[in-house]
């Protein structure tokens, strides 16, 4: 091989590791938070991607009518529990954020759907809506199984994963979609060729990165989220509403899914389907770094896609086994490093 | 631990299923699939929902059974029946690889783990030229008995069903055993069940093996069911769904997996084939329908059908009491001319730059109780966990019986005849007392899991049950000997600690805080116990905040304050020791 070869697929590897460090962020995130293992981080991913190629493509994307029908049923969900104590102000602020605001932008929608907005419209649409969507889903799937184990709640998520899987072959058919380009330019720099989207793949993930970290250490918010995921019942008892920090790991999660998907739309062409396999990419690089580590999970997103890059240069047939094996070696020196140590399970 | 009635009543059901007149094929081919799917989920609610270990990676075992036999009956040309054991062994060998790397990973490593081998297998059937990649191996002979050959879903159906009571019957009696204590005792950590000599590494091995031949068997089944293999049914996906089954069922439950199997296949099928009626037209209905009804059942019974339904049934809580008047020998006892039984020796501590236990030293003699006390955080349970090896010392020694014992694993230190109790109880709190405390006498059984499974371990069996309701008469706690531990108060809780600890037939009894959560009468009686012990024979090393208590019962004290030792005598002197007085009241400026 030469050095063109090997730098264009480090080139490749690296934008491709940068998506799959924001999807292990969010894994990230959302475990230690909520105790969920986001399996439907995937489907985030290609509602982004699919939604904001429909916009610019013209179409009305079925998402946003989604939306809407969550935060009906979210609307509910809130009546439900609240049953014995309604008040006025509770309702009327359920009903503002579950269904006032879905159906603003659901209006809002329908009236550039027909009419290929311009990039940035599509991009702000497509987030707030898979935004909403990661919110309520939430509060109808998650939120009632709060209290119940790991396990549990990654069945639930595997039945929210099937379901937003069949909805999106509902909403954007079998056929795979590009989007437009976020930035058009490009320019090189010796034999690599540098797009635009890129560039803005790059300074996205470490927007995110640094953007996360201010968050969670200097920003109330931030820190509420993180005692929630040290001690969920000490949280409680400290005055933090465990159901508000699940909602803004949720409402987190889903706008980085939503955004990886609107980077890598434009480069490869998403299917429906193609979120689950995405996810897991991200999933791998979360593992490594041992579902706790920021830093340590987005090295290691950057590793696995430079891993798949060279595995699919010298052998495509095996780059999945390879990926996924990648695991193993690592698992096998976390077992050997780390003695067994007890979980108090009380 | 239930009769067998049931089961016979159900086996029967089955095998008349098919010779219902006007049975529709068609139910029968769906009856095949709920069988081949309620093997593998069995073997999940063993691995998980009873062994505490998560695995997205069962599909792929059904894979190596399927391929395996498909390989080796198209290829070679070996007889199916062959290739069955073969099916099975091979399952097993490569859960014992896989295993070895995965077991050992604690928490949610694990499932990931599991999840990443599954999909990579996944890719590698579907690569392999060999296995036919992704267009897989066909035209696999069919299961014969003589000239009767397997041709079609209704003459295998009693092969899968037959496979599937059989698998049932030996995972519940391998559940109902001394291994299958062990097994259950894994969910709530290490800890406990190594205190009592459980290796709980082999234990774990040995779930994840029994789980993968489970699989294999369905694999192998598969294969001359459809007579054709391909990576499809192997996936991450039917992994992942392996285990929404078990779930649903109830994951705890043999019955649970069956009956999950039940309602996943059926749902589905209903589904596929009404829903189009429905809502005609529109793509993958089925698929958002069922994962919204997955949700929702879970949100209904978190715990799983199988457990709901049984408890719509009247509860029988009708144990029968052992046969006390069995005997289960001795533990064989070290000979030492040795009074001191445990001798501490500057034991030091340090975890990071705390210095939990600081240069401590003291020794317990035969026939004696030592009481170790002193304020919150003074180090007495890290003491405990040092002895018991739960914990390795920084340095200084520890003996027992004249030898060293440093750093030995908790397995070893019960071994030698010292047993002990846990501040925060570590009881299984959905097995009754009597099998928590039959937990404590591990050691002191012999069958291992394949007698378990033939029942072959009745003998011992019995003689070890007749050990743990005596030891509970003998704490007083007989009339709750069949509830289950989780259902006792916190004080009652301890007992039974107690109860499981002498199990061991110990030498020296560890109790750490033994009275916390007794009521006074409790305490009275405890109290009266120990000193029983005392005169029997054992020592006892306590620690306990109730002074009174400790005041009453201890021959001798040994305080400690942020893990140095500030005072050691009798109680007499240790009430009026200024220094002992200072670190629990504080001294005015």
């Amino acid at each position: 091989m030469n050095t063109t070869i090997m730098l264009f697929l480090l080139q490749d590897g690296i934008t491709n590791g940068a998506i799959y460090a924001l999807l292990g962020l969010a894994l990230v995130l959302v475990f230690a938070v909520t105790r969920v293992i986001l399996i439907p981080q995937g489907e985030f991913v290609t509602y982004g991607a699919l939604t904001y190629a429909s916009l610019a493509a013209g179409q009305m994307p079925g998402t946003a009518k989604l939306a809407l029908a969550m935060g009906i049923a979210a609307f509910a969900f809130d009546l439900f529990v609240a049953r014995q104590a309604l008040h006025a102000r509770l309702v009327v602020r359920a009903f503002l954020t579950n269904i006032v605001l879905p159906a603003i932008v659901l209006a809002v929608t329908l009236y550039f759907a027909g009419q290929k907005p311009p990039v940035a419209i599509c991009i702000v649409l497509s987030l707030v809506i898979v935004a909403m969507i990661g919110l309520y889903l939430y509060r109808i799937a998650f939120q009632p199984l709060a209290h119940t184990s790991v396990l549990v709640l990654l069945i639930a998520s595997v039945g929210v994963h099937l379901a937003l899987q069949g909805l999106g072959l509902l909403f954007f058919g079998a056929e795979g979609q590009r989007g437009p380009a976020v930035l058009s330019t490009s320019f090189t720099a010796g034999a690599l060729r540098f797009t635009g989207q890129s560039i803005a793949v790059y300074g996205i993930t470490i927007a995110f990165i640094v953007g996360l970290w201010l968050f969670f250490g200097l920003t109330l918010y931030g820190k509420a989220l993180r005692a929630t995921a040290v001690n969920r019942l000490g949280a409680r008892l400290a005055g933090i509403r465990t159901s508000l920090s699940g909602q803004i790991a949720f409402l987190l999660a889903s706008v980085i899914g939503a955004l990886s998907g609107i980077l890598i739309v434009p480069i490869t062409t998403l299917y429906y389907d193609s979120g689950f396999l995405i996810g897991l990419k991200g999933f791998v690089a979360a593992i490594i770094g041992g579902l706790v580590s920021y830093p340590l999970t987005a090295v290691a997103a950057l590793f696995v896609g430079i891993v798949e890059a060279f595995s699919s240069f010298y052998a495509s047939n095996y780059k999945e086994v390879i990926v996924f094996m990648l695991l193993i070696p690592v698992l096998l020196l976390r077992s050997l490093a780390a003695p067994a140590v007890e979980e108090e399970k009380d | 631990m239930q009769s067998r009635l049931p089961i016979l009543i159900f086996a029967l059901v089955m095998a008349a299923i098919p010779h219902l007149p006007g049975m529709p094929p068609f139910w029968i081919v769906l009856l095949d699939n709920i069988g081949l799917t309620a093997l593998v989920a069995m073997g999940l609610v063993l691995l998980t929902g009873v062994g505490g270990l998560t695995s997205f990676g069962q599909a792929a075992f059904v894979g190596f059974g399927a391929y395996t036999t498909a390989v080796l009956s198209t290829t070679y040309g070996l007889s199916p029946w062959l290739t069955l054991p073969l099916s099975l062994v091979v399952s097993g060998l490569l859960a014992v690889l896989l295993g070895l790397v995965t077991v050992r990973l604690s928490g949610h490593y694990l499932p990931l783990g599991t999840l990443a081998w599954g999909l990579g297998l996944f890719y590698l059937f579907s690569k392999l030229e060999f296995l036919g990649r992704n267009d897989g191996i066909s035209a696999i002979p069919p299961l014969s008995v003589g000239s009767y050959r397997m041709l079609n879903p209704g003459s295998i159906y009693y092969a899968i069903w037959v496979a599937v009571i059989l698998s049932a019957l030996l995972t519940m009696n391998l559940l109902d055993s001394r291994t299958g204590r062990a097994i259950r005792a894994l969910r709530r950590g290490h800890v406990a069940a190594e205190a009592f000599g459980v290796q709980t590494p082999r234990a774990k091995m040995l779930v994840f093996i029994h789980a993968a031949v489970l699989a294999g068997l369905s694999g192998w089944l598969y294969a001359h069911l459809q007579r054709a293999v391909n990576p499809t049914p192997f996936g991450a996906q039917a992994g992942i769904e392996y285990l929404f089954i078990a779930v649903v069922g109830g994951a705890g439950y043999v019955w649970g997996g069956v009956l999950g199997a039940v309602i996943v296949v059926v749902l589905k099928e209903v589904l596929q084939s009404y829903l189009p009626l429905i809502l005609p037209g529109s793509g993958q209905v089925e698929t958002i329908v069922f994962g919204i009804m997955l949700v929702a059942l879970l949100q209904l019974a978190p715990g799983g059908v199988w457990p709901w339904l049984m408890s719509l049934l009247p509860e029988r809580t009708s144990g029968r009491k052992p046969d006390t008047s069995l005997k289960l020998e001795a533990r064989t006892r070290a000979q030492s001319q040795s009074n001191v039984l445990l001798q501490v020796e500057k034991a030091r501590k340090q975890f990071g730059g705390v210095i939990a236990v600081n240069s401590v030293s003291f020794d317990v003699q035969a026939r004696e109780i030592v009481a170790l006390i002193g304020p919150n955080g003074a180090g007495k349970s890290t003491t405990f966990n040092l002895i018991t090896g739960v914990l390795s010392a920084t340095s200084g020694s520890i003996s027992v019986l004249g030898k060293k014992v440093d750093n030995a694993p908790p397995q070893e230190i019960v071994k030698l005849g010292i047993s002990r109790t846990f501040q925060h109880v570590k009881l299984v709190p959905d097995m009754t007392v009597l099998e928590n405390v039959a937990i404590g006498a591990h050691l002191r059984g012999h069958s291992g899991p394949i007698a378990s499974m033939l029942r072959l371990d009745r003998a011992d069996e019995a003689k070890l049950l007749a050990e743990a309701a005596r030891q509970i008469e003998r704490v007083g706690l007989g009339e709750q000997m069949h509830q289950l531990a989780g259902s006792l108060s916190l004080g009652q809780q301890r007992i039974v600690e107690i109860a499981r600890a002498l199990c061991v037939d110990p030498m020296l009894l560890l109790l750490d805080e033994p009275a916390a959560g007794l009521r006074h009468m409790e305490k009275q009686r405890l109290a009266t116990l120990l000193r029983d012990l005392r005169d029997g024979g054992m020592s006892v090393l306590l620690v306990e905040h109730d002074m009174g208590f400790v005041m009453n019962l201890a021959d001798r004290i040994v305080v400690l304050d942020f893990g140095t030792k500030i005072a050691e005598g009798t109680p007499a002197t240790i009430k009026t020791n200024p220094e002992v007085i200072k670190a629990y009241l504080g001294v005015a400026a």
